[in-house]
């Protein structure tokens, strides 16, 4: 059978994927931190406590995205 | 202290929406400046790599063309002692800088200290005191966290000296954005955790107390066990470095991004093309702020994050 090529992209795959690795972590700082405003918000005064784990949560959720970006450079 | 809380997270908010993606906001700019470029002059090779066009797409055969910057600009050639063990590029050099300006700032702040502190005096006192009240005694209580205050104050302010370097024009470029220093910071930070924990509970009650957590019913073991000892010994310290030297690493691309498209832009594109240079400048100034922001924020993580480790591991849970 004769294929006929109508289109053709050529670059790396790689490339889209830190857009796919940031999408999770995305969705999870914003539930994260929107929990915290909410928490914040009921609650003022453990507003400190509540903003450090909120960093401590942040820390371990960016890390994802991170990972995303730097196995770009490692496997291209 | 009101207006201060409410202020976080708003400032949070901005911060996540630009973190989420960090390479989009210059790299939207840069594709959209080569497309223009490709359709202009290479309308025929349409799909062809942008990378070894670009170069020669530039019009008046001035310049260089448009430069993206590539991880080959965290590895630069050596600058002193080239071919020998101890060859020093930029980077290291930075470093070099960056260390001798803190401990002359630290060293004169420390002799000429008085009771009524001077301004630097003040600088240095308010962030020894932050790191003091907002990060060791809260994290670690008032009782244990006086013992590693002056751990967690050498790492903030080690950080946040090798992180702002930056965005301060001539240096340009973060100590910590290659993986050596991030890595040497987390494995003290690992060394510190295990010794304080072993110290605290001894070795058996140290292990027994992060890979068998309590209050689990025993089959969950088999597979807790490996992920708790994967976590202790593996993810916490690799992360800790991985983090910290990807987020310099994305700052300095994107900033690198911006201001390149801002000199291709303005000096070498079509006239029509000028004005998107002033954008991508405007762009690249807002940038430099939001790294300010970042380099402060990874390094108050990395400090927060290595007082979570060690309460982890010296207090025992029931």
């Amino acid at each position: 059978m004769e294929t006929t090529t109508l289109a053709a992209v050529t670059g790396n795959v790689a490339t889209i994927g830190y857009g796919l690795a940031a999408v999770g972590p995305g969705i999870g700082m914003g539930i994260l931190i929107g929990k915290t405003i909410e928490g914040i918000a009921r609650q003022p005064e453990v507003a400190g406590q509540l903003r450090t784990t909120m960093f401590i949560g942040i820390g371990f959720v960016e890390v994802l995205a991170l990972l995303g970006l730097i196995t770009g450079f490692l496997f291209t | 202290m009101r207006d201060l809380l409410e202020s976080v997270p708003a400032r949070r908010r901005r911060y996540v929406r630009l973190r989420d993606d960090p390479l989009r906001l210059g790299a939207t700019e840069g594709r959209r400046a080569r497309n223009r470029q490709q359709s202009r002059y290479h309308r025929e090779h349409a799909l062809s790599s942008l990378a070894t066009i670009l170069p020669v797409a530039a019009p008046g055969g001035g310049g260089g063309g448009f430069l993206p910057p590539s991880i080959a600009d965290f590895f630069p050639p050596p600058v002193l002692f080239e071919g020998t063990f101890f060859e020093i590029n930029r980077i290291q050099l930075v470093r070099f800088v960056v260390t001798i300006v803190l401990l002359t700032v630290f060293g004169l702040a420390a002799r000429r200290a008085t009771v009524v502190p001077g301004r630097l005096q003040n600088v240095i006192e308010m962030i020894l005191a932050f790191v003091r009240t907002n990060v060791a005694e809260e994290i670690l209580g008032k009782a244990k966290g006086p013992k590693y205050v002056s751990l967690l104050s050498t790492i903030f302010c080690a950080i946040l000296a090798f992180n702002l370097a930056s965005i301060i024009p001539g240096l340009n470029i973060a100590g910590t954005s290659l993986m050596g220093l991030p890595l040497l910071l987390a494995g003290w930070v690992f060394v510190m955790y295990l010794s304080a924990g072993i110290r605290a509970l001894g070795l058996g009650g140290f292990l027994k107390n992060s890979l068998f957590p309590p209050g689990v019913p025993v089959f969950m073991y088999v597979l807790l066990t490996p992920i708790e000892f994967l976590t202790v010994f593996v993810i916490r310290p690799s992360t800790l470095a991985i983090r910290l030297m990807a987020n310099m690493l994305a700052g300095h691309l994107m900033l690198v991004l911006c201001l390149s498209a801002t000199q291709y832009l303005i000096v070498e594109a079509a006239p029509a093309l000028k004005a998107f240079g002033a954008l991508t400048f405007v762009s690249a100034i807002a940038l430099t702020l939001f790294e300010t922001f970042v380099a402060a924020l990874q390094a108050y993580i990395f400090t927060v994050l290595t007082a979570v480790y060690l309460s982890l591991s010296i207090e025992e849970e029931h």
